[in-house]
């Protein structure tokens, strides 16, 4: 099923469902505030003066538009498509987390709510969050798996820096699935004076619209930028997807051009039929986390399954229920990259373009660069480049990162020659 | 009619109430909560709760998330509560009713459940994650198999919701008494008698009242507004304290028995 502009469904429906995902699977005490929320938010976004700010702060503090980049060292290597890095790594903050966040913040700040709390997996939310707290004169509390804590040290450093409080979480997999369930539970009790700043486009309904609106600006500076550069549309976007964000805000500009090919990358960790993943799409089955439908990972009893991913923004058994839609509808393809694979590629990009990219984003590039000997090279992919890599260092140095590439070895990185001619994607 | 709406029918008539007791299904082992729950109904419970433990209880506290990680440890799924109360159900007469979260009744699926609760003797179900918006899937499974869709009220529900919740609601409706998760409390939330008298304007249904209450002086205070008291996490933690010992059962009747004390007929 194709889905055109003029068949595409306005969505979400009016009670938050994308088809048969997403909705409100909440405890009733949630539900009066979340219809609140959505009518607050459907007001700001009518209104112009919030809007106004919104793009202020998006263009003089968060640094929008990011550029778009042609990476041609990293075309040449994979002899194929064109590439091009939609780089939101250079935002504010290090990721495109910040789009959202600003929008959020805004929103807490006209609704009265002097406290917001956030989940956070990579640390990329909760230092966006702490950010757009310090910046609004918010009180923050970001709740973060200790696994979490422990693997992204220095973005619970830079939290603390930003005067946010962080709260590790010690339940369950002590990740950001339990990062959630704190928050929700903090959220029950502190409802009435306390904002949720949600950072995916998951969770009950209005999150996955909200977010997905507010990170729209990413897919809509593409298509105007590539305009100008190539005068054409991509034929492929792609961005790695955990609960979906970055994805999504990338994608949704481009559903109703159907010449656009869409895939997202999900995290197969040791692979998938490890059973230690984190690709819900690729491998889950239809169910109800964090307050909405979609595919999760889960066991035959309907309890959770773990997920894993050296990424830890990666690292949860669910995805925005969006994903789960147009997967469905046979939109949006899925795709998956191994932790091994997300590794190579962190490392063909520094050292063919000069950029490291956040684990997370390091999974989109290694799908690409499969996918782009596959294409003609006159074609055009675009990689929604989330996030910067500076917070992983030290996982890539532990996961022997500094050693030379396999299959791509140092003297051969320099030999663009020998790259141009090679019809055979290096890195797999 | 049915066994929920006969037993508080019989309440009201002799100007009691109900006391429901909770305990999470197989902590510390599914042996045991069937003898705990044998032990609530001889002293004195009307109504008896069994939790369906899941892996992501949102609503819920440190004690009942305690309990249900142990249970799931010692493999305790929807299936086998079922068979629990498959057996309990040949002992007691007292309504059963299951809480669990949507999840796990989605993956075992809506119409298989209902029928299977029923058949194992199960009487109603509270979905903790499930609001009325959300619920018609099951409603429809649950009404046609005659198993009764129980909902929550809160705090912050306002009127226009309690009565849309009041009239889905079957069984009984349960009253949220605060804004939080489910845990003991050192006292009631001062709004809990005038959120109640605005759902007593709105239904005549039968209104139970948890969360939050531990002792029987917090059971007294919440009797004169209530058809029934539901204490979940005082009761879990007892258990908790009391696993591997031979006086769990005891210790566990005993605190049921004075739950119940400010409960019965004041007539």
């Amino acid at each position: 099923m194709k889905l055109t502009a003029k068949r595409a469904p306005r969505l979400p429906d009016r009670n938050g469902h994308f088809g048969r995902f997403g909705g409100r699977f909440v405890p009733e005490t949630l539900m009066a505030p979340l219809i609140e929320l959505e009518q607050a938010y459907r007001a700001a976004r009518r209104d112009p003066a919030f809007q106004r700010r919104l793009r202020d702060l998006l263009a003089n503090y968060a640094g929008r538009p990011t550029p778009l980049y042609f990476a041609r060292r990293l075309t040449e290597r994979c002899s194929g498509a064109r590439i091009y890095l939609k780089r939101e790594d250079l935002c504010h903050t290090g990721a495109h987390k910040i789009n959202n966040v600003l929008g959020q913040g805004l929103l807490a700040e006209r609704m009265g709510k002097r406290r917001v709390i956030a989940e956070t997996g990579a640390g990329q939310h909760g230092v966006a969050a702490a950010t757009a707290a310090a910046l609004l004169g918010l009180q923050c509390e970001v709740y973060m798996g200790s696994e979490d804590v422990e693997r992204q040290s220095l973005n619970v450093f830079r939290m603390r820096l930003l005067g946010a409080k962080v709260i590790p979480v010690e339940a369950g997999s002590r990740t950001l699935k339990d990062a959630i369930n704190e928050a929700l539970r903090d959220w029950v009790t502190n409802v009435r004076t306390t904002y949720y700043l949600l950072g995916s486009a998951l969770g009950p309904h209005p999150y996955p619209m909200m977010v997905r609106d507010f990170h729209c600006v990413i897919g809509e500076e593409t298509k105007r930028q590539l305009r100008e550069a190539a005068g054409r549309l991509p034929d492929c976007v792609v961005a790695c997807v955990g609960g979906g964000s970055n994805a999504i805000g990338l994608f949704y500009p481009f559903i109703p051009d159907e010449a656009v090919r869409i895939v997202g990358v999900e995290a197969a960790g040791h692979g998938l039929g490890s059973g230690r993943h984190g690709a819900s799409l690729s491998a889950g089955s239809v169910g109800v986390l964090h307050g909405s439908m979609s595919y999760v990972l889960q066991n035959d009893d309907g309890q959770i399954a773990t997920a894993h991913s050296i990424s830890a923004g990666l690292d949860y058994p669910g995805v925005g229920p969006e994903h789960s839609y147009y997967k469905e509808a046979g939109r949006f393809e899925y795709a998956s990259a191994t932790d091994a694979e997300a590794l190579e590629a962190f490392q063909a990009l520094a050292r063919l373009e000069g950029i490291m990219p956040a684990l997370e984003s390091a999974h989109a590039v290694a799908h690409a660069m499969r996918l782009a000997p596959t294409l003609g090279r006159e074609q055009v992919i675009v990689i929604g480049l989330s996030g910067r890599g500076d917070k992983d260092v030290q996982v890539v140095s532990s996961e022997g990162g500094s050693a030379p590439l396999p299959n791509l070895p140092p003297g051969d990185c320099a030999g663009e020659a020998g790259a141009r001619t090679s019809a055979e994607p290096r890195l797999r | 009619m049915s066994r929920l709406a006969r037993t508080f029918a019989g309440l009201r008539r002799r100007g009691a109430r109900a006391l429901i007791p909770y305990f999470t299904a197989g902590d510390p082992s599914l042996a045991a909560t069937r003898q705990l729950v044998l032990e609530a109904a001889r002293r004195g419970a009307d109504v008896v709760e069994l939790g369906v433990p899941f892996s992501d209880p949102l609503a819920d506290g440190p004690v009942i998330q305690r309990a249900s990680q142990r249970a799931l440890a010692a493999g305790v799924s929807l299936a086998r509560v079922l068979e629990l109360a498959r057996e309990a159900r040949r002992e007691v007469t007292i309504p059963i009713v299951l809480l669990t979260y949507y999840n796990p009744v989605h993956a075992f699926g809506l119409k298989a459940f209902a029928h299977g609760a029923v058949e194992a003797g199960v009487d109603g179900v509270i979905v903790a994650d499930l609001p009325p918006e959300e619920a018609g899937p099951l409603a429809a499974e649950a009404q046609a198999a005659g198993l009764d869709l129980i909902h929550l009220v809160a705090p912050t529900s306002p009127p226009e919701r309690m009565r849309l919740i009041a009239r889905k609601s079957r069984g009984f409706i349960y009253f949220v008494s605060l804004t939080g998760v489910t845990g003991a409390r050192t006292t009631l939330p001062p709004d809990l008698a005038e959120n109640l008298r605005q759902l007593r304007a709105v239904t005549t249904k039968p209104v139970c009242v948890g969360f939050g209450i531990s002792t029987p002086e917090q059971v007294a205070a919440v009797a004169p507004y209530a058809d029934g008291v539901i204490v979940g996490s005082a009761i879990v933690r007892l258990v908790e304290t009391h696993t591997g010992s031979d006086r769990l059962v005891m210790e566990v009747g005993n605190f049921i028995a004075s739950l119940k004390e400010p409960l019965r007929s004041t007539r």
